[in-house]
């Protein structure tokens, strides 16, 4: 069988990370996928960028800060209308583990 | 002919004017945004079943805001797209009508609030007829990935109308709507508007507000319109654009009046022409097609340039690692506590799991992994880092063409829209159709695409014009230019 550019266990790793549940399917199909892709951006190694610092952004920022004053009325009950599942001011959700 | 004949002849066709034409129609009171808006609704129940260009068609507000619209032109003074029908993508906030992203996960997500974009738009009056389909997450190149179905395309209902914006781009090409509100991260606005044969902008990045638009990524998302002229997406542009306190990232700058830019003047403008851009592979119909277009607007007495964009090669992988790190970052929030979907579990990694792994489509959940893996430990130089040091390469390139070039003309696409189905499988060759538009989000550059032609099979072809940061005029004025000199008159959808 070819060895694939990740393994099934990187694959597992990566979905625990990103909070995925996939099925065995899903795993196989990801784990061929993944290592398509991760071959095809291999020619990113072709440019030496050892001088290249990185761009995180672009365009140009705008107004980044205001008064520390609160200018809306509470909007609580708007926040919560979308809660599957709602206590008062609260989210109910199940339980978390220590 | 009975009047009511006569009257019903009118009002069907009112929803095929630019904004141009009807806003001025609006104004003189000869028609009435309800009209107008009922033309358009009518239009919408003709052709939805055939479409999909909508989620979600909001007939009942969109009558009642038309009706204050009529209001406010009966007082006079109105703003330019004071009663004029929109769609809007569905990735916008739009306060009390449901905002799915086409996904699962926010199938019933209702938002509280307006994005920058909406509230701008209603402060001007305008009226929205629905929220328009798109690819799930804005990720896509086809609205084949949205939750809802694929969006056909108008000139041709077995192809794909282009993505991820592509119920925007179909809802005006069908004209079930005088234009639309799309968003474009590697071209989502650019694609299919050359696919669909409408005009389509992609600002420069910090333009627009993206306050309230549900994010992909960040450093590449942004706002633009769609519409059936130059002039109409200008009109739209300028109601949007500036300065905006709820967004860190929006550019401080004013807007230009951008109608003034429509001079129809292009006399020594230098036109770039990448070579990098005409390359193997692509549809002989669009390289004529818009090299026709390119020698059209030398005739009108624009030079064009030969450049180079040496670093193009890299572009698609370089936007597949940056986009799908900033999505799974964004993409995080949707664990099913707050809003949205919530799957049965027993503790809260297992909601977050389950409700993930149902609430997401393959694709989004293809492109979570991938960004999640090229940011993980280990793994973040090699690859976060590499593609965010090869952007900085993309965007020297077009720096130093600018030296050279006032705009720059290419294809949008390699080819014209392809049939449903036809790169599902195939998840690279899906990616990249957009070769040519994933630089300029790299750079922030802004780019539009305008009708150039058709292929042998009646398909439109774009002509994607791109500017330096903040060269939206350069760009109007060049596209504007080229779609009032009449060489190519691009044929309306016979659905």
């Amino acid at each position: 069988m070819e060895q694939e550019r990740i393994s099934l266990e990187q694959v597992r790793h990566v979905a625990r990370l990103a909070r995925l549940a996939l099925t065995p399917a899903e795993e196989q199909r990801l784990q061929i996928e993944m290592s398509e892709m991760l071959d095809y951006v291999d020619k990113l190694n072709q440019l030496n960028t050892e001088d290249v610092g990185p761009t995180a952004q672009v365009g140009e920022p705008g107004i980044t800060t205001r008064e520390d004053e609160v200018t809306n009325p509470s909007a609580a009950d708007a926040m919560l209308a979308n809660a599957p599942a709602r206590d008062g001011f609260f989210f109910k959700v199940p339980k978390i583990i220590e | 002919m009975r009047p009511s004949a006569v009257f019903t002849q009118m009002t069907s066709e009112l929803n095929r004017l630019t904004i141009a034409e009807a806003s001025a129609r609006l104004r003189r009171r000869e028609i009435s945004s309800r009209e107008l808006t009922r033309a358009c609704l009518d239009r919408v129940a003709a052709v939805e079943p055939r479409l999909n260009a909508f989620i979600t068609v909001t007939a009942d507000e969109a009558l009642q805001q038309a009706e204050l619209a009529d209001r406010r032109l009966d007082q006079g003074d109105a703003p330019a797209l004071c009663g004029i029908p929109l769609a809007i993508k569905d990735i916008y906030c739009t306060r009390g009508v449901r905002t799915t992203c086409a996904s699962k996960i926010l199938d019933n997500f209702v938002p509280p609030f307006d994005a920058t974009t909406i509230a701008r738009l209603r402060a001007a009056g305008a009226v929205f007829v629905g929220k328009a389909n798109l690819d799930e997450f804005a990720m896509g190149s086809s609205t084949e990935n949205s939750a809802y179905g694929a969006t056909r395309n108008p000139h041709g209902l077995e192809r794909v109308a282009g993505g991820s914006s592509g119920g925007s781009a179909a809802a005006v090409a069908a004209d079930e709507c005088l234009a639309a509100l799309g968003t474009d991260t590697g071209g989502s606005i650019r694609l299919p508007a050359a696919y669909c044969g409408v005009v389509g902008i992609k600002p420069t990045y910090s333009r627009v507000s993206r306050f309230g638009v549900i994010a992909y990524a960040s450093s590449l998302d942004q706002v633009g319109p769609f519409a059936r002229t130059v002039r109409d997406a200008a009109t739209v542009l300028e109601a949007v654009a500036g300065p905006d306190p709820l967004d860190a990232t929006c550019s401080g700058r004013p807007v230009p009046d951008y109608a003034r830019a429509l001079s129809g003047e292009v006399r020594g403008m230098r036109i770039g022409v990448p070579k990098e851009f005409f390359v193997e592979g692509m549809d002989a119909a669009v390289d004529s097609g818009v090299r026709g277009a390119i020698a059209g607007l030398e005739e009108l007495g624009a030079e064009s340039v030969e450049i180079s964009l040496p670093h193009t090669d890299y572009a698609v992988a370089a936007y597949y690692l940056i986009a799908t790190a900033e999505a799974s970052a964004n993409l995080a929030r949707y664990d099913g506590v707050r809003y949205g979907l919530r799957a049965a579990a027993d503790n809260n990694i297992e909601l977050y799991n389950r409700t993930r792994a149902q609430g997401f489509g393959a694709e989004v959940k293809r492109r979570i992994m991938l960004g999640t893996f090229a940011l993980s430990a280990g793994y973040y130089d090699a690859y976060y880092l590499k593609a965010q040091k090869v952007r900085t390469l993309i965007r020297r390139d077009f720096e130093l063409a600018f030296e050279k070039c006032d705009i720059i003309a290419a294809p949008v696409a390699p080819s014209t829209a392809f049939r449903l189905g036809e790169k599902t499988d195939d998840p690279i060759k899906m990616y990249l159709s957009d070769i040519f538009t994933i630089s300029v989000n790299l750079a922030g550059l802004p780019g539009m695409s305008v009708p150039c032609g058709i292929d042998p099979e009646g398909m439109p072809i774009g002509l994607q014009l791109i500017g330096p940061p903040f060269g939206e005029e350069a760009i109007l004025r060049a596209g504007d230019a080229w779609e009032r000199s009449g060489k190519f008159a691009p044929p309306r959808s016979r659905l």
